[in-house]
């Protein structure tokens, strides 16, 4: 187990593009570190970095005390569990998890331990010989797993996992993998474009946008203190509604304002509020409805209970303190 | 698969019948006429035929100059087989790496596939030309006398050659593109399971080819063995003492230049039962077992 640190990572592609620039992260020994973004955001390229999979144009990477920009990837000491599970096809499940430590020369017994140990973990004891074409979207994620986890690395890179299984067997296998990880307390890098998938796996998230870093910070903080705009729209479902600042000018410290962003848990129907909203559309989500609507030419969504009256036009209110601000030229946050 | 029902019983027989007419008068026809013709024996000015049984077929088994030619053949095909295949190979791993230009190479490579077989037999021809061909003399320099008219293992290396360098684009666009339908994340994945890239290729890269390789396998003893008449008949026409004389233009030559047309059919038929054979390998083995 090990610490990872990101310094100043950047990567440039041959023709000149700019994938990512600039990155600093430090990941904690047994931390579980999500970046998130937009797809293009060069989350990708900075965890095939981390892996040794992609060159590196500027800065470091180190994994504890020690450089690895220029170690194989077989040298870094680390697991990767693929989007498309990369499971070798021509081989059993069992090969498969065996193949990373017989390239190590691991001794054979110690090989049929740790492949034992690993598929009572995740529970794939029973079809150890099967090849991987015969296993469900779940099993072979299972199995890839698997694979990273009997070599016991210092950490685990994450490369969307789950983004190839149904939704149902999705949160369940997010829940697995966080249960798995805290067991095993082993320093993760997790790649995502689900903010949901972020949220619930993260110790901390890294947003990235562009190729660069919009803000690191545990899940609420992220949720309650977006450091931009784009993180306040990217992060939270439904997104946060973001209101030109045109159209609240009378507001009090908006002079620098770009955009005014209010969760849509944030707003509340009162009789007297100051809000009139006119109602376009109405989602049941079971458990609570979002109410799309507009007020003055701008969007607005509110959740509301599912039993919560509801009219045409509903008069809404909010606390002055969740309100959030986004400078008018750089998009960040005005505290 | 989807079934068309036609109401006129005639309108598919006519659509079938080009490739029918094609099939019957090209292929099954002068097939048929091989068969008749492997029983029978002309006289030496060809006005009168004998049915004479399957003598052509055991004057064959006891003929030593064709089990020298069934080896000559033998040796041959798997030489060519061999060479095209395995430099195939390479160039396609190559390309594969290559990140610009592709195309360009690609189609550089293909061109030879291009070029007729007599061309090509011909070009080679010029090439190691004991006399002014460029190769003889380079390896004259080299200490090496070449001379594929006297010499029997250089008129084999000619043809081998020769019939394996018109192959090499065909095995080679195969070949990529079987490369590039194995995942990179393959590789990656194999190269953080500590595999180094000789490691990685034959773990993973050679066993996931396995049914291309298959494939181009029988394909390749099919194009040796029965494909290469015009560079051999361009080249070493058989010699120097039946060192390259392989069944196909054994064929020929029995049948054209030795006017001996009956052994000739009963060549063809042996001929004919190898291509059979080696087709039924292909169904049965190939197509089935070996994918994933």
């Amino acid at each position: 187990m090990a610490s990872i640190t990101l310094d100043n990572l950047g990567k440039i592609y041959s023709g000149g593009t700019r994938a990512v620039g600039g990155v600093n992260i430090d990941i904690k020994d047994g931390e579980f570190i999500v970046l998130v973004g937009p797809s293009g955001c060069g989350k990708s390229t900075l965890l095939r970095m981390v892996a040794g999979l992609e060159s590196i144009s500027e800065g470091e990477v180190r994994i504890g005390d020690r450089v690895v920009n220029n170690v194989e990837p077989a040298d870094r000491d680390i697991a990767m569990v693929f989007q498309n599970y990369a499971l070798y096809p021509h081989m059993s499940v069992r090969q498969n998890l065996a193949y990373g430590l017989k390239n190590r020369k691991t001794p054979k017994d110690e090989i049929e331990k740790r492949v034992a140990q690993a598929s009572e973990i995740l529970q794939i004891e029973s079809f150890l010989d099967r090849r991987p074409a015969a296993l469900s979207g779940g099993q072979r994620q299972r199995v890839a797993m698997g694979r990273a986890i009997v070599r016991e690395p210092a950490a685990f890179l994450f490369d969307e996992p789950l983004s190839n299984l149904d939704a149902k067997l999705r949160v369940a296998m997010r829940l697995e993998i966080k249960e798995l990880q805290k067991r095993l307390r082993t320093t993760s890098l997790y790649v995502t474009h689900d903010q949901l998938e972020a949220m619930t796996l993260a110790d901390r998230l890294v947003v990235l946008n562009g190729g660069q870093v919009e803000q690191i910070g545990t899940p609420l903080e992220v949720y309650r203190t977006p450091a931009s705009a784009f993180v306040a729209s990217f992060i939270g479902s439904p997104a946060m509604n973001l209101i030109s600042s045109s159209a609240v000018a009378h507001l009090p410290g908006t002079a620098h304002a770009g955009q005014i962003g209010i969760r849509p848990e944030d707003l509340t129907v009162t009789p007297d509020g100051p809000i009139l909203m006119n109602v376009l559309a109405v989602e049941e989500l079971g458990a609570q409805r979002l109410v799309h609507g507009k007020t003055g030419g701008e969007r607005l969504t509110i959740t509301l209970p599912s039993d919560a009256l509801l009219s045409d036009s509903l008069n809404l209110s909010y606390r002055p303190e969740a309100l959030h601000l986004f400078h008018k030229d750089t998009g960040k946050r005005i505290a | 698969m989807k079934r068309t029902i036609f109401s006129n019983q005639l309108l598919p027989w006519l659509l079938l019948a080009p490739q029918l007419i094609i099939t019957f008068i090209f292929f099954l026809w002068p097939a048929a006429q091989a068969v008749r013709q492997s029983f029978l024996r002309e006289d030496a000015f060809g006005t009168r035929s004998t049915f004479v049984g399957f003598e052509n077929f055991t004057y064959l088994w006891n003929s030593p100059e064709y089990f020298h030619s069934l080896k000559v053949t033998a040796v041959f095909a798997i030489s060519v087989t061999i060479l095209s295949m395995g430099v195939a190979l390479l160039l396609a791993i190559a390309v594969d790496r290559m990140i610009k230009s592709t195309r360009v190479y690609t189609t550089l490579l293909v061109w030879p596939y291009a070029v007729a077989p007599a061309v090509a037999g011909i070009l080679w021809w010029f090439i190691f030309n004991p006399t002014i061909g460029i190769m003889p003399y380079l390896l004259g320099q080299l200490g090496y006398d070449w001379n594929h008219i006297s010499s029997k293992t250089d008129a084999m290396l000619l043809v081998v050659i020769a019939s394996a360098w018109k192959q090499i684009s065909y095995n080679f666009l195969f070949f990529l593109a079987g490369l590039q339908s194995i995942p990179g994340s393959l590789r990656e994945a194999a190269a953080i399971d500590g595999a180094g890239p000789v490691r990685r290729f034959f773990d993973i890269t050679f066993p996931l080819l396995s049914p291309t390789t298959f494939f181009l396998l029988v394909v390749n003893i099919v194009y040796a063995m029965f494909d290469t008449f015009g560079v051999i008949d361009a080249t070493t026409e058989g010699g120097p003492a039946q060192a390259t004389n392989i069944m196909v233009y054994k064929v020929y030559f029995d049948g054209f230049i030795g006017q001996n047309i009956g052994s000739s059919a009963a060549q063809s038929v042996v001929l004919m039962m190898l291509v059979l054979m080696l087709t039924v390998v292909q169904f049965r083995f190939v197509e089935k077992k070996v994918a994933y």
